[in-house]
């Protein structure tokens, strides 16, 4: 049996496990962010737009034969996905589409292109799987070094712009009458969830990034109530899901990605179970009070 | 009644000339003209769809002029350069931000300003602003379960926080209980006491009748009258407007 100090100094599982805490840490504060301006799905719409930005990656490899082959995914991909986050906010800036119809696009296009491309690569869809759903067999010290550099990024945002990011999330004409940067601010959000999209892909996958972005949230709002108390114990929550799920897989053979996930999901049936029963009780204790009157 | 005349050089608080707004494909004000000077409390009428809103978003900067040219103390709008000394209360916030935040940390957001994105978490002036408009137990409360007049007095606490000068509201007394409609014309009473400049854009004159030093009455984005507020030309007398607008005024308007 594998003891967490086996795991932590195993070199298969350390660098899955670094990044299994960044990527806990920070796809909670952007999602944070997303849920107050009622953005949920564009981590889902990045995700997309990013295997697009994996196959160009992979494309342009195959054209300077880098070894390994897909030693450009990821730079494709954070590429990729920062071009789609910038896309979607001049879209909604501009108000000519409506939000959803180009989250749409941004979706379909962005698995096709991925689809497509990845082909004219000279690979085929199945390459992609690992950026789709998520593995950790593939984690390179070049995929540990951009996800440091990324994740420290978001953090310094995330948190230490709190203030300006809630008072603009928060109340977009108040925040421009007080002569705040609204649509500096508003980029930057878009950005910090492109960099947390890509570098939460390599383990969560693509197609569920956005989960471990909203769910940690989620869950966290059916606990405790003010914007910044959510967003601390979304991320105790990402970190708990992130690391757990990981380290599950280390002993039982499952997909780390769908395992993060559930993990994430199941906390949040917890979340409201606990707030059901509070109110429950909450109520009751009401009644005892006005009984005796 | 209401110009301070012996101060002749003294700025503006406002200086609006000539402003043109369109918004979408319509055209909402047409070379509207507004003056403001220190210590007024001016109100601003009109029926809805009259640009009363739209006047007040480009006095604060939230909207930008067609053309035309917005002043704020002496200073181009859009470059806030004396957003510290104006404090906002726009119509219907705090319905915007989708995870409930608590009145402390709304009020906070009021601190912040160009040059200030590093707002104290536990600032004493919250706290003091929070008890002034008689909200110091529901601190900790998220906005969104207050009722409309409590939360409306947050987001004066949140315009006040920064000490500003100039008060600016759109329509403060909308979806308030009684209670609120008199504490909150109180500070207003108070500020203005006080030496406070404040615009207020009002369904009808109600509980600061007798304090507001001049009305300012737009029609479909025009000024048809400047002047004391007895001498407003009455929309539809005896009878809130917005209910019952009268038809030479009333023939486009949408509710």
């Amino acid at each position: 049996m594998l003891t967490p100090w086996d795991l932590l100094t195993s070199d298969i599982m350390r660098y899955p496990l670094i990044i299994a805490v960044l990527i806990g840490l920070t796809a909670p504060i952007v999602g944070t962010y997303l849920v107050q301006r009622r953005l949920s799905l564009l981590g889902d719409g990045l995700g997309h737009v990013a295997l697009t930005g994996v196959a160009m990656g992979w494309l342009v490899g195959a054209w300077v034969s880098t070894t390994p082959h897909d030693a450009l995914a990821i730079p494709g991909a954070l590429t990729a996905s920062v071009l789609g986050a910038l896309a979607i906010e001049y879209v909604r800036e501009i108000g000519h589409t409506s939000r959803d119809v180009a989250l749409a696009i941004l979706f379909y296009g962005g698995i096709a292109g991925g689809v497509v491309i990845i082909q004219l690569a000279g690979g085929t869809s199945q390459n992609l799987m690992a950026y789709l759903f998520g593995s950790i067999s593939t984690v390179t010290s070049s995929d540990l070094g951009i996800t440091v550099v990324l994740a420290a990024i978001v953090l310094a945002v995330g948190i230490g712009l709190r203030g300006l990011l809630f008072a603009v999330t928060g109340d977009e004409e108040f925040a421009r009458a007080s002569g705040l940067p609204v649509r500096a601010t508003n980029l930057l959000i878009v950005v910090i969830a492109a960099l947390t999209v890509t570098l939460a892909m390599r383990i969560v996958g693509a197609l569920m990034v956005s989960a471990l972005m909203i769910v940690p949230v989620a869950t966290a709002q059916t606990l405790v109530i003010g914007f910044n108390r959510t967003m601390r114990w979304a991320m105790m929550v990402g970190l708990v899901c992130s690391l757990g799920g990981l380290v599950l897989t280390a002993y039982v053979n499952l997909p780390p990605g769908g395992v993060i996930v559930l993990l994430a999901i199941g906390m949040y049936a917890v979340g409201v179970a606990v707030r059901a029963v509070r109110e429950r009780v909450r109520a009751h204790r009401a009644q005892e009070v006005e009984a005796p009157a | 009644m209401s110009r301070p005349d012996d101060s002749a050089p003294q700025n503006p608080v406002v200086d609006v000339r000539k402003a043109v707004v369109t918004l979408g494909s319509q055209r909402v004000l047409h070379s509207v003209d507004l003056e403001v000077r220190p210590g007024e409390l001016v109100a601003l009428l009109g029926a809805n769809g009259s640009g009363k809103s739209t006047l007040l978003r480009t006095v604060v900067g939230a909207l930008g002029l067609d053309s035309g040219s917005a002043r704020l103390f002496g200073h181009d709008v859009s470059r806030h350069r004396a957003h510290q000394q104006l404090g906002y209360v726009p119509q219907h916030a705090a319905e915007s931000g989708n995870i409930p935040a608590t009145a402390r940390e709304t009020v906070a957001t009021g601190l912040l300003g160009p040059r200030a994105w590093f707002p104290r978490a536990r600032d004493l002036r919250v706290d003091a602003l929070l008890s002034d408009v008689g909200l110091s137990g529901l601190a900790d409360r998220p906005v969104t379960a207050m009722s409309g007049g409590q939360r409306q007095r947050v987001m004066i606490a949140r315009a006040l926080v920064r000490g500003p000068s100039f008060l600016v509201l759109d329509e403060p007394f909308s979806g308030v209980d009684i209670a609120s409609r008199e504490l909150i014309a109180g500070i207003f009473r108070r500020l203005h006491s006080r030496g406070t400049t404040i615009l207020v854009v009002l369904h009808d004159l109600g509980e600061l009748e007798d304090d507001i030093t001049r009305a300012v009455v737009l029609d479909e984005g025009r000024v048809i009258h400047d002047g004391p507020p007895s001498q407003r030309p009455r929309l539809d007398p005896g009878h809130d407007h917005e209910l019952r607008p009268v038809p030479a005024l009333g023939q486009e308007l949408d509710s």
